[in-house]
């Protein structure tokens, strides 16, 4: 085995009285992927952000990078040591081209100072066809390029610094299956270069596709380190939860309820001509490739997006659909599948995200009823098991699962009768995805409608009733429960 | 003082953040307040400083005087701040408070009763401002860029309603509301603290205030959450209207005339009563209570540097720097936070 090219010992990490971190170990060797796992929580992106200079670990901790011991006070000087972070939220700023986010505030200089633009397309184009990405023009803006080829960039980004450890922060989570292939076809080349990944993901089957070793973190304790191939899926999943989940899918057979939902001929951006029906008591799975109109379906049920043609109704009954209070007033949520932009106000408490939808249900007349609020919002809260300090914790403080749970409460919270989740798992852990799943499965039994619409096939498969395909904003594939299948939801999502 | 249950308190702690505290004893509201709100103590230390230099300072008429100075501003900063706290900024007050000055002074001149006169002023203060909200909201046009444009406007508009002169108004009933007392205290003290009182509860208490802060937090958020928030920042311009021409009507009854060029550069003198408060700009944060005490800050250094003499020329460059002071330290211990 190669020597350690990053290694961590004791490191400990307190904010005020909350101890995220305790007495963690991990050793990242070159030309090895490591797997860092953990649910929500678990204290994964705090020890990242302690690796990379973002907080200084607590005395005792130690950091060592090829053996030597390094304390990083900066993020820049992590970068410089070569240890670049490719995180979640991706760091780009959308309308520079691709060779100027690669090489921000590294441009390469002419001999009297001024930007050496050729050179910078030269170098970004190089870096680009190491990571099989020839065909992006550097000087691409970055908005334009899809969310999988923006990673590419980040990456880029990464082997331009010459960094030789690489943390790759849920990579996989905005890709396709295709990119996400490649991704992989990248990291092997990056592990063929010598250079040691530390991969974090909630999704199982990578990391035994991808992983070498696996450390897993629990309520920011390391409970256990060592290769991916003396564990199971099942063990593995009992190291980061603590017990077992026997079930993934809780799937729940309801009986035939009457018709709630029925959309005809609906027309919007990136929609065309999209008819279906959905019934109380039902889930129904959209499935589709990344730009097949999911998002836009969802959106444009909602009263988000314009519609251009065609007709909604819900128990019989045309609907208004011109803006999101049409969509509410009739009785629709939409749970975003971007919590950031668009679903939960950042620097506000959980109280007011929680409870700003349904204000109008928890007021006296035009008076905010406090007492009614506190009482909906606790309520909410122990349903969901959102872990946090109180209700007036802001949500930028939680992690992306306890924010997902807030996000699909404040959806609630309005009591609606059709619900449209667009990817609730997206970013959220096993444990934090099982209690969602156990919530759709409760909506469904309490007669609700429920539209799924995920990248996560196995999710779809495993709690749809019926599964809709989308390719390209049309319906091209409807399959019941039994007679859907990966293979040929995909090739109805690729026809 | 009854111990208050744990849910309670924690919600006081951040209510100071996004809304007024509604709970907890007065002591304790005001420690808070004190720690949450560094304007406060920067008064308080102004006052204490001012007072040691200048025996006048600390008199009760002084004081009444510096409140009733204060009053208008505090008046056309407590509308502004609703625009600020939806991340806009309402630059036609001063036009707008010249406008609606006018049009009020016209009235009573011409022997409108009162029951008239004031609430069809406060009226067209409230729709000019809704105007503005209406450009900003329906139009799409910046706030910055749709208030300078109607604060020329209207300012062009009151010259020619006036034709370049003052109208006087002769009228006892008018002239109180400037410049009479309610047991001692000034009446446009009376009025701004009412105004304080409304604003207060409309923004901490109403679904309404809590659209504004909304708002500012995150309007995609917010239109996604199924508000309607093109009503929203329309009403929340009509507020700042309504309370410049509430300012406007101050003016001219205690001027006992309304000038065509009244209000210059207020808008300027309430930005700053915002942003002394702690308001961001940005949007999303800040208390109407902060914004008083800002203005209080502003007023007490005007008075100040009135009592100590300074020239008027100094005057301005020595309250600009305090402003970029106040402000400079505020920021300071938010990135710290």
């Amino acid at each position: 085995m190669t020597p350690p090219l990053l290694s961590l010992h004791g490191i400990g990490k307190t904010f005020g009285s909350v101890t995220v971190l305790r007495d963690v170990a991990f050793t990242a060797r070159a030309g090895r992927v490591m797997a860092l796992v953990g649910e929500n929580g678990a204290g994964k992106s705090t020890l990242m952000k302690v690796v990379s200079g973002i907080h200084p670990p607590d005395p005792g901790g130690e950091i060592r990078l090829r053996g030597e011991v390094v304390r990083f006070t900066t993020p820049r000087q992590a970068m410089d040591a070569g240890i670049a972070i490719i995180h979640q939220e991706l760091n780009l700023l959308p309308s520079l081209s691709v060779a100027e986010n690669i090489f921000l505030g590294r441009e390469p200089r002419t001999a009297i100072g001024r930007i050496d633009w050729s050179a910078m397309k030269v170098r970004a184009a190089d870096l680009l066809a190491r990571l099989r990405q020839g065909h992006v023009a550097p000087g691409t803006p970055v908005e334009h390029l899809g969310v999988g080829t923006q990673q590419m960039v980040e990456i880029a980004r990464a082997l331009s610094l010459e960094a030789e450890v690489i943390v790759m922060d849920e990579p996989t989570d905005a890709l396709t299956d295709v990119e996400t292939r490649i991704l992989f076809d990248v990291v092997d080349t990056l592990k063929a270069e010598g250079k040691a990944i530390i991969y974090i993901s909630h999704r199982l089957n990578e990391i035994f596709a991808l992983c070498d070793d696996v450390t897993v973190l629990r309520d920011g304790r390391m409970v256990h380190a060592g290769p991916v191939a003396d564990l199971t899926e099942a063990d593995l999943i009992r190291h980061m939860v603590g017990r077992e989940i026997s079930d993934q899918y809780p799937y729940v057979q309801s009986d035939a309820k009457p018709v709630m939902l029925e959309v005809s001929q609906l027309s919007a951006r990136g929609v065309e001509d999209v008819t279906f029906t959905a019934r109380a008591g039902e889930v129904v799975g959209f499935a589709g490739l990344m730009g097949a109109g999911r998002t836009e379906l969802g959106r444009a049920l909602y009263g988000a997006n314009r519609l251009s043609g065609g007709t909604v109704r819900v128990d019989g009954a045309a609907i208004r659909l011109r803006s999101p209070c049409d969509g509410q007033r009739a009785g629709i949520a939409y749970v975003t599948e971007d919590r950031k932009a668009d679903g939960l106000i950042q620097s506000h408490s959980i109280r007011f995200n929680m409870a700003l939808g349904a204000l109008g249900r928890l007021s006296t007349g035009p008076v905010v009823n406090r007492r009614r609020e506190t009482t909906s919002v606790a309520e909410y809260m122990t349903m969901f098991s959102v872990k946090a300090r109180d209700m007036e914790a802001a949500v930028s403080t939680l992690s992306g699962g306890n924010q997902q749970k807030v996000s699909l409460a404040k959806s609630l919270l309005t009591r609606p009768r059709i619900v449209i989740l667009d990817e609730p798992t997206r970013g959220v852990d096993v444990g934090a995805r099982r209690d969602i799943y156990t919530l759709i499965n409760a909506l469904k039994r309490q007669g609700l409608c429920v539209l799924l619409m995920s990248s996560d096939m196995p999710e779809l498969l495993g709690l749809s009733d019926r599964i809709l395909v989308l390719s390209r904003g049309r319906l091209t594939g409807s399959f019941d429960r039994g007679e859907a299948t990966q293979e040929r939801i995909m090739e109805r999502a690729v026809a | 003082m009854p111990k208050t249950k744990p849910p309670a308190t924690t919600m006081a702690a951040t209510a100071t953040e996004i809304g007024p505290p509604s709970t907890g004893g007065a002591g304790r509201v005001l420690l808070r307040m004190l720690a949450d709100n560094k304007s406060l103590i920067g008064l308080i230390v102004l006052m204490a400083v001012v007072a040691a230099y200048s025996p006048n300072f600390l008199t009760v008429d002084n004081l009444l005087n510096i409140l009733r100075q204060t009053s208008i501003n505090a008046i056309i900063a407590m509308g502004m701040t609703f625009v600020i706290l939806t991340a806009g900024i309402d630059l036609s007050v001063g036009s707008v408070l010249a406008f609606t000055g006018a049009v009020c002074a016209s009235l009573v001149a011409a022997d409108a009763s009162l029951w008239v006169a004031l609430p069809a002023t406060l009226m067209l203060g409230a729709a000019l401002g809704a105007a503005n909200g209406v450009v900003v909201a329906i139009g799409g046009v910046q706030p910055f860029i749709a208030t300078l444009v109607s604060m020329t406007v209207l300012r062009g508009a009151t010259l020619v309603f006036t034709d370049g002169r003052p109208i006087t108004t002769l009228s006892d009933p008018f002239w109180a509301i400037g410049g009479a007392y309610i047991q001692g205290i000034p009446v446009p003290v009376v009025i701004a603290a009412v105004a304080f009182g409304i604003c207060w509860f409309v923004l901490g208490q109403m679904r309404f205030g809590r659209y504004v802060y909304a708002i500012g937090g995150n309007e995609q958020v917010t239109r996604l959450a199924g508000i309607n928030v093109t009503a929203v920042k329309i009403a929340v311009f009509a507020v700042s209207g309504l309370m410049a021409a509430l300012a406007g009507i101050i003016l001219t009854a205690r001027l006992e005339s309304a000038q065509p060029t009244a209000g210059m550069a207020y808008e300027l003198d309430a930005i700053a009563a915002v942003v002394l408060g702690g308001t961001s700009l940005m949007g999303g944060r800040g208390l109407i209570f902060g914004t008083l005490v800002g203005a209080l800050i502003i007023g007490v250094l005007n008075n100040a540097l009135n009592l100590m003499d300074v020239s008027s020329y100094y005057q301005m460059i020595a309250k600009g720097a305090v402003i970029l002071l106040a402000v400079l330290v505020d920021s300071r211990g938010k990135s710290r936070a």
